[in-house]
């Protein structure tokens, strides 16, 4: 049960808490800055909209990177910080194992592929953009996108208003007012509303 | 060719700066994208932005390389790297410092209210991305019938994403939308 980890998220490694686990004792491994890339590679590519479940098997079941402790408390991590979740575990995970080349390799593996490709595509769009077929399948799978996310949106709103705070809700149709209603400009927007909800937040705790 | 040096840096200054308020994920970002690209910058159309956004969900590997596809548009294959290295720049820095220091401040008061405080601005955010995709699409009855069909099976049954793409765009393909 080695850990060489330089920072470990979770300071209980599986070494330290002897819980009855199944025959193979999973042995947790480091990966080398060519596995970090590859396997961020390997996720982004095989990641449609469900980037998190591919990490999460990768890094928990089949490399052992990281106990599912470990991974929560990273993501859970991520998901508060500012950017695109997945983006900042890669940076958070290659470091904690290589420092901050591991980081950027991580990093690279993750975006490198999808922006080669990425731009391919936008460089064939902007050739055939003007299809009427094209146009019409873009729209059928922008309107789907939308869809998705109005999902994404019942499903976080439901702890919101399950006992009957106000507060919350406000906050959230206030952000929606000004940012998806009046187009308000984000940095101004978040920087009044969101002082004042975590305020609010820490004075309720 | 005119001034690329003065595109790409308000390219950047822009996208960087987005990068450090995307609370809760790339996509809640869309709407301030949107304002920029479209309303302030005149960029992009309505629809390029929406076809952009489809683009970019239908490309593997995070939704944010929307930006990457605004950058290309704005300014080929260097306004396209600028772009990206914008958006997540500052965001990765900041994620570095964070996660060295996650350690410190695991359970502290703050670091529970902060995130609890966080999750209604980021209800309110992803709600405006999807109104604003919905209102810069070419939409007719067809289309908001995908976009509520859509939401209805995925907050019932867990929906994979590919699959609704396929089924609105062979919607879109039959010529309904």
């Amino acid at each position: 049960m080695n850990m060489p980890s330089p920072a470990p998220l979770d300071p209980q490694s599986p070494a330290a808490e002897p819980e009855p686990s199944p025959a193979p004792a999973p042995q947790q491994t480091r990966p080398s800055l060519a596995e970090l890339f590859i396997a961020f590679a390997t996720i982004s590519l095989s990641g449609f909209g469900g980037v998190l479940a591919w990490s999460r098997r990768m890094m928990v079941e089949e490399r052992r990177w990281l106990t599912p402790e470990q991974f929560n408390e990273a993501y859970a991590l991520c998901a508060f910080l500012p950017g695109p979740n997945i983006v900042n575990f890669s940076v958070v995970f290659g470091s904690r194992f290589r420092g901050p080349l591991g980081g950027v390799v991580a990093l690279g593996g993750l975006l490198g592929p999808p922006v080669i490709l990425v731009i391919v595509i936008g460089a064939i769009y902007a050739h055939y953009g003007e299809l009427p077929v094209l146009r019409r399948m873009l729209t059928g799978v922008a309107s789907a996108a939308a869809g998705l996310m109005m999902a994404t949106v019942a499903k976080m709103a439901r702890p919101l208003f399950r006992n009957r705070a106000v507060v919350g809700p406000l906050i959230a149709l206030a952000v929606f007012g000004s940012i998806g209603v009046m187009h308000w400009p984000l940095p101004l927007v978040l920087a009044v509303i969101a002082p004042v909800s975590i305020a609010y937040a820490w004075v309720r705790s | 060719m005119k001034d690329l040096g003065g595109t790409l840096a308000t390219l950047a200054g822009y996208f960087a700066l987005m990068s450090l308020f995307a609370i809760g994920g790339g996509n809640s970002a869309v709407p301030e994208m949107h304002r920029v690209a479209v309303d302030v910058q005149h960029w992009l159309t309505d629809r390029q932005f929406s076809d952009s956004f489809a683009l970019a969900q239908l490309t593997p590997g995070p939704n944010v390389i929307i930006v990457t596809l605004i950058g290309y548009h704005v300014a080929g294959v260097v306004g396209a790297l600028v772009t990206t290295l914008a958006m997540c720049g500052p965001s990765c820095v900041f994620a570095y410092f964070v996660g060295r220091a996650a350690e410190r401040f695991k359970g502290k008061a703050w670091h529970a209210a902060l995130s609890r405080g966080l999750i209604p601005v980021t209800l309110g955010l992803t709600t405006s991305s999807a109104t604003v995709i919905a209102t810069t699409s070419d939409y007719n009855w067809v289309a908001v019938a995908i976009t509520l069909g859509t939401a209805l099976a995925a907050f019932f049954v867990r929906v994979h994403p590919l699959w609704a793409f396929a089924v609105a765009a062979l919607l879109g393909l039959s010529g309904l939308v």
